[in-house]
């Protein structure tokens, strides 16, 4: 008994059955907890006024925006070394996932940069690095597309997503040089353990972060799942041709 | 390695277009330029370190699915995948001989179109230095990227969209050095950074280009 087993696409889909209805269910519980308490029970920011309670869609996004690159690097490195289907369609179904979670980012970024900064768009440091990383997900994507043969598709866009993390986490960093912008630092820093976010808003904004976490993970297996089945239905329709 | 490279320096030639059509490129993006935002001699200042970085980088990513793509139509690419030569050297020689073919130029040409846009004196020698610097990256990014697209029908457009965003850094640090040379500042935090990315990608994107070209003849 090992991990590896659940690289069987029959067993992933069966042990995941009953699991999907839970996660999706923990992940719409601890959203909504999170957003109506973020939403109508925190006090209005003394400066910001009610526009902060943006937070709690951008900063969960923008963190799961990143984790799900993340992500989609440890698939791609499993697919390579160990050549595990589910795990090569695990990183497809997580790119669009991911772009959208950019997307929302930017959106709700862009909507709260615009009464708080005066403008909707700045090219800083951080926005122009999501930005990037938005373009980073449309390549990765495109290639999927293009790609007839789902083995070949898988290998390339492994290759492609290694190369463009290593690229992404340059970018990141380049694009420090060159302006110094309008966004604040790291609200939640990690390392530290000191946070800018008094505790009102920090234990919403918390529930929010595990809510988009575990919906992304419901997100990822319900679209593993829809993956391995077109497959399935592929290799069916090749066979009743031949 | 030597006799690749001398091949694929003579197809360049001979063909015509490799060489001169990527230089034409870059001739005609910096020349429409002042149309576009106004012959103004300060704004043209301002703005010229970017706007040379970004039609260099432009007119490299237009000859770039001529790498693999000619030999592949017309069959010499798997020969030269089972030849004794392995195939990170390939991909290696490859993205030399792009770079002798367009980065090269490109970077030669660079001080007279500085000149056409009102390039700051003190900033030519940085604008040379960069762009050797920055070019053979990339040449080299863009092998990788005509090696994940090689195989694929109409993968021109695709390989752009793969290309550009992996652009980005050394554009950044390519135009910032220019900038900081144009200002009298020293540009030389720019330049390492273009120097590593320049090495890095040398030394590492060979295996990725030949394990993208291996998966595309399988």
């Amino acid at each position: 008994m090992s991990i590896w087993e659940y690289a069987n696409p029959k067993k992933f889909i069966a042990t995941t059955t009953p699991l999907v209805p839970w996660v999706m269910g923990l992940a719409i519980a601890c959203l909504v907890v999170g957003l109506v308490w973020g939403f109508f029970f925190t006090p209005d920011d003394f400066r910001q006024g009610s526009t902060v309670k943006i937070i709690y869609l951008h900063v969960p996004s923008a963190l799961m925006a990143i984790n799900a690159w993340f992500m989609m690097l440890l698939a791609s490195l499993i697919w390579l070394v160990r050549r595990h289907h589910v795990s090569a369609l695990a990183a497809r179904a997580a790119a669009p996932i991911g772009i959208v979670m950019t997307l929302i980012a930017l959106i709700t970024g862009a909507i709260w940069g615009q009464p708080m900064w005066g403008t909707w768009w700045a090219w800083d440091p951080r926005l122009t690095s999501f930005l990037i990383l938005f373009l980073f997900y449309l390549g990765y994507i495109a290639l999927w597309e293009a790609i007839e043969d789902p083995d070949t598709a898988a290998d390339l866009t492994s290759v492609l997503c290694i190369v463009g993390s290593v690229f992404a986490v340059l970018s990141r960093y380049a694009v420090n040089f060159w302006n110094q912008g309008l966004h604040q630092g790291t609200s939640v820093p990690v390392a530290t353990g000191e946070r800018s976010v008094s505790d009102v808003f920090f234990v919403p904004l918390l529930i929010c972060m595990v809510g988009f976490g575990i919906l992304f993970l419901g997100l990822v297996l319900i679209r593993t799942r829809t993956e391995i089945r077109a497959r399935r239905m592929k290799a069916l329709e090749a066979r009743m041709r031949s | 390695m030597i006799a690749l490279l001398r091949r694929d320096l003579a197809l360049a030639v001979r063909a015509g277009g490799g060489f001169g059509l990527g230089l034409a490129f870059f001739l005609i993006v910096v020349v429409l330029v002042p149309f576009g935002v106004g012959p103004e001699a300060e704004v043209l200042t301002r703005i010229a370190p970017g706007i040379l970085w970004v039609a260099a980088l432009l007119a490299a990513l237009l000859s770039l699915d001529r790498i693999f793509a000619l030999d592949f139509e017309d069959g010499s690419l798997p020969l030269l995948a089972t030849s004794p030569l392995p195939l990170e050297g390939v991909a290696l020689v490859k993205g030399i001989a792009h770079w002798i073919t367009t980065g090269l130029p490109l970077t030669l040409a660079a001080p007279a179109l500085g000149f056409l846009l009102n390039l700051a004196p003190t900033a030519y020698l940085w604008l040379l230095l960069s762009l050797a610097l920055g070019t053979p990256a990339l040449s080299m990014i863009g092998t990788f990227g005509a090696a994940l697209t090689v195989g694929l029908r109409r993968g021109g457009l695709l390989m752009s969209l793969l290309v550009l965003p992996l652009y980005v850094p050394t554009l950044i640090f390519g135009a910032e050095a220019v900038r900081r040379g144009a200002d009298g500042l020293d540009p030389s935090t720019s330049l390492l950074m273009l120097a590593g990315i320049t090495l890095g990608s040398f030394a590492l994107l060979p295996f990725a280009a030949s394990l993208a070209l291996r998966v595309n003849l399988r």
